[in-house]
């Protein structure tokens, strides 16, 4: 396999929509995803201890993962030419089992860099609410701003830059 | 978030403020199995991670997927001569302490990405303590917000990420002291 341009600079507008991900949690999703990123924590498998000691509903997806969870949901959408220069999340309310994960995103700029690193940025959205509930009950679990460089040509290769030629 | 009145918090907290802690050098190397966990959890089958000849034309050879960057600084759960547990944020543990907020959350996250992670890697990093607000009450408790940066370089000391994380930690209130 030769690593396809998937989405280019000029391809990209902004406001346009990335396609939506939906994800159902199970304790097996959140378990895992800790381990994972080697977080011990037991709020993160110890349902007595998440919610008799922590005071919330159950174990609930640690940071570090939902931060992996955004890498996939928007190199999903852009290819691996794709490259995270950066990442802001903000995690209002967490993400337990049960939950149905939806994430969305809108495209909210769309630049080059003076070194000729093209950027997008990106808001993305992560609701959450009961797998069989109404979409349109689901309530905003965190949110992540994601700077993104991408190729500008089918030969361009953002990985290809660092020192000065890499700005995130 | 910035506490603007320094003047209510403790010495043992203003001395640090801004002050780089904790140089860690992680006790092994990076490795890709750590990856496919990751890739496995999150169900990512991005091909830079799973197929050698993207990664050889991408990246020279298999790099770690980007989110996985505070990974490498995780203390083992156990390990031998390790007494109590380990954790890998120790500033935002100090503050804890220092307040006797016994619980905690991160609310914030900010990760910038520099040069790629690869296997073979042994990471390091440091923590600067940047800020600490007044006292918050929120519907988790009464506590405190905190800004803690983590630097991460490797072996070759060339810099691979930063992560900026705002905590909030807390005492339920309607508890107490919780143990």
């Amino acid at each position: 396999m030769t690593a396809e341009a998937r989405l280019l600079l000029g391809q990209v507008a902004v406001g346009q929509s990335l396609p939506e991900l939906a994800i159902d949690v199970t304790p097996t999703t959140v378990v895992l995803g800790a381990l994972a990123s080697r977080d011990w924590r037991p709020m993160h498998h110890d349902y007595k201890f998440a919610t008799e000691r922590n005071g919330v509903a159950d174990i609930f997806l640690n940071t570090p993962n939902q931060a992996a969870w955004f890498e996939r949901y928007v190199t999903d959408w852009a290819g691996p030419r794709a490259r995270l220069g950066r990442m802001k999340f903000r995690m209002k309310t967490s993400v337990f089992p049960g939950h149905r994960m939806v994430f969305t995103a809108i495209v909210t700029a769309v630049s080059t860099d003076s070194a000729g690193c093209g950027w997008v940025s990106i808001d993305v959205a992560l609701s959450v609410g009961a797998a069989e509930a109404d979409p349109s009950s689901y309530v905003v679990a965190s949110t992540c701003e994601v700077r993104l460089a991408l190729p500008d040509s089918s030969t361009d290769n953002p990985w290809s830059r660092s020192g000065e030629q890499w700005v995130p | 978030m910035t506490n603007n009145n320094l003047t209510d918090l403790p010495v043992a907290v203003t001395s640090v403020i801004g002050v780089s802690q904790y140089l860690q050098i992680a006790t092994f190397d990076v490795e890709n199995s750590y990856a496919y966990n990751t890739l496995a959890a999150t169900e990512n089958a991005n091909s830079l991670f799973w197929d050698d000849a993207v990664a050889q034309e991408l990246t020279s050879g298999r790099i770690l997927p980007p989110t996985t960057l505070s990974l490498w600084m995780r203390p083992h759960y156990w390990e031998p001569g390790a007494e109590g547990e380990q954790v890998a944020l120790q500033v935002h543990f100090d503050l804890k302490k220092i307040f006797e907020l016994p619980e905690a959350v991160m609310t914030d996250n900010t990760i910038i990405f520099y040069e790629p992670v690869r296997a073979g890697d042994r990471i390091s990093n440091s923590q600067v303590l940047k800020s600490v607000s007044g006292p918050k009450t929120t519907k988790l408790g009464s506590g405190r917000f905190w800004v803690i940066d983590v630097e991460f370089k490797n072996q070759h000391g060339a810099l691979v990420g930063i992560e900026s994380y705002t905590g909030f930690g807390y005492r339920r209130d309607q508890e107490g002291a919780a143990s």
